[in-house]
């Protein structure tokens, strides 16, 4: 089994990156399971969502604890929001952000930090700060478990359409090719 | 995320497609052609009914759609159409179904055959949107039939025969198919989406109503006066009741025939009633309800890898309540722990806890239990809240058993 935890803030699309994500591990064969965490959703508060992939059945619908892996779609979010709570040992983290590797946020259990200025990637795509199909591209590269083709033919059978459509294959490629991939040293365990 | 299309009946093989609990819910609407659909599309509602109404919109579905000022209307509008030889279809929640309380309980008293789909949720106050099994539990006395389903692709498939045991002769009385709300709602997950023209094939020529009709050229009275202490009012009224109930015991072998042909045509077999999980060889065991189900199960399988000797019961149908099933269940165990996702106010206990403790009785042999409760209100029941109910449901074999229920979530 394989564990991921989504945060964003709502109207950055973390909740449905989670269903294109699911969506992608179907189509290289895997069972999926994705769920939104619940609530008000507000633009701007933080939200979250899980996916599950495994080779076998998933039968438990619940929310993740402890994931394998944290997908963060937002810059600012690790100011407010202690998106490592339960991250497991050996971990990995794909953050959006504009800075170097020194200056992220990090929790003694990452591993692998994929880095993807997702917002400036937005920016020039969207004209709006929306994240998250750049930053399943960074989920791709950083991790493989899902490869690049997967994640395409999961938009493609979305609810985008036509220009639209074209924008997120472009984010999703952009996210793919402009994530910087880091192996972070693991101190030696006390 | 909407990504389905219903097939064309050329296609033979399963469509698999990512769909949440409600979207699949939608799909296997359609794939059972309903006539009529009413709908109160506002909070509390879910994306169930927008589902639908896409599938109407996009010409996926020829069903007409009344999008009625309430659902107290929702279910009056399907009343008719029902008497008027419809298919019927809505889905409700909440506050919504609290709404609809009075066409609700003269829906199974007209003995109309129809399907509507329950999106628990707790009930208010104190004020929450969120899920639990306490509003399908508060009319679990109302005679319609109320099945709960665990995964995604057992909402899709047990829409679809919903609709065969309510409109099943010998049984003629509406179903509730009841999805736990956010888990099972909003979770998405893998789901084959069976082929029109088998489904088509399982349900057979449509013959929703035939015992009681508006039918201008043979008049006659729906829901007459009955009842009273004179004449010929109490029998009747005794009549109708007596009809009811003997309706809901005949569900039961139908509940099971409809789910032996679904899986030698379709190949998933779902335990109609009662499902025993790891328990034959069992010294003890736990039982669950709806979409916590699958984390009971996993929760199980690890406390059997390190020797623990628990199984699993878990109920799908609920109404009625399966007692037959369920006391071979209990049969195989000396210790029963049962979590509710819901409050039965007047026991100090949960719901089904409270239910089991009748079929116990039956059983003629003590067997000590408790009732957990958990899930209220959006809360998480996952496989750690479960390892807690297998210790203490352990615990049962050697220490005297808790009078207080175990409320699961109280310190999460």
């Amino acid at each position: 089994m394989y564990e991921v935890r989504i945060h964003g803030r709502g109207g950055q699309g973390a909740v449905s990156a989670a269903t294109m994500l699911a969506a992608a591990m179907l189509e290289q064969g895997k069972y999926a399971v994705a769920i939104p965490a619940f609530g008000f959703e507000r633009r701007g508060a933080p939200v979250v969502s899980f996916v599950r992939c495994s080779d076998r059945e998933i039968r438990q619908m619940t929310n993740i604890y402890a994931p394998d892996c944290l997908i963060c779609v937002d810059p600012t979010l690790t100011r407010s929001v202690d998106i490592f709570a339960g991250l497991k040992p050996g971990g990995t983290l794909v953050q959006a952000t504009n800075r170097p590797l020194e200056e992220v946020k990090l929790a003694p259990n990452v591993a692998t930090a994929g880095l993807c200025d997702a917002v400036s990637i937005a920016l020039e795509i969207f004209k709006r700060p929306i994240t998250n199909t750049i930053m399943l591209g960074a989920f791709a590269r950083s991790t493989g478990v899902v490869s690049l083709e997967a994640l395409q033919r999961s938009l493609e059978d979305s609810d985008f359409r036509d220009a639209g459509l074209k924008q997120n294959l472009m984010a999703l490629e952009r996210g793919y090719n402009e994530t910087r991939v880091h192996t972070i040293e693991q101190r030696a365990a006390a | 995320m909407s990504t389905a299309t219903l097939e064309k009946p050329a296609a033979a093989k399963p469509k698999v497609i990512l769909a949440e609990g409600n979207e699949a819910a939608a799909l296997g609407v359609a794939l059972a052609r309903p006539d009529m659909v009413a709908v109160y599309p506002i909070t509390p509602q879910s994306s169930l009914v927008e589902h639908v109404a896409k599938l109407i919109a996009d010409g996926k579905m020829d069903a007409d759609i009344v999008d009625a000022e309430g659902e107290h209307s929702v279910l009056s509008v399907l009343q008719g159409a029902a008497l008027a030889g419809g298919r019927t279809y809505t889905a409700t929640c909440g506050p919504g179904l609290a709404f609809m309380f009075e066409p609700y309980f003269r829906t199974s008293g007209m003995r109309l055959p129809m399907v509507m789909t329950i999106v628990t949720r707790d009930g208010i106050t104190p004020q929450s949107v969120w899920g639990g099994h306490q509003d399908a539990m508060t009319v679990r006395e109302v005679g319609w039939i109320q099945i709960y389903c665990e995964s995604v692709q057992e909402v899709l498939d047990t829409t679809i025969m919903a609709f065969k045991i309510a409109e099943h002769h010998d049984v003629m009385l509406p179903v509730n198919v009841c999805l736990d709300g956010n888990y099972l709602s909003y979770g998405a997950s893998r789901v084959e989406l069976p082929p029109q023209a088998e489904v088509d094939a399982f349900m057979g020529d449509k013959d929703v109503n035939w015992h009681v009709a508006l039918d201008p050229s043979r008049p006659m009275a729906v829901d007459p006066l009955t009842g009273g202490s004179g004449g010929k009012g109490p029998s009747t009224f005794v009549r109708y009741r007596k009809g009811q109930c003997k309706g809901m015991q005949n569900a039961l072998a139908v509940i099971e025939e409809v789910h032996e042909e679904w899986a030698q045509r379709f190949g998933r077999r779902f335990a109609p009633l009662v499902e025993e999980y790891r328990l034959d060889d069992a010294d003890y065991a736990i039982m669950t309800l709806g979409s916590m189900s699958g984390a009971a199960k996993d929760a199980v399988d690890a406390a059997r890898d390190a020797g623990r000797k628990v199984g699993l019961i878990k109920l799908k149908t609920f109404s009625p309540f399966p007692v037959v099933a369920l006391q071979k269940a209990l049969a195989k165990v000396k210790a029963l722990g049962v979590v509710d996702r819901s409050v039965g106010f007047r026991w100090n206990c949960g719901p089904m806890y409270q239910e089991t403790m009748g079929a116990l009785y039956r059983l003629g042999r003590f067997i000590p239990s408790m009732s957990f409760i958990g899930g209220l209100a959006g809360a998480d029941i996952t496989e750690a809240h479960f390892q807690r109910v297998i210790a203490e449901t352990e615990a049962l074999l050697t220490n005297p058993a808790p009078t207080e229920p175990v409320w699961l979530n109280e310190k999460d």
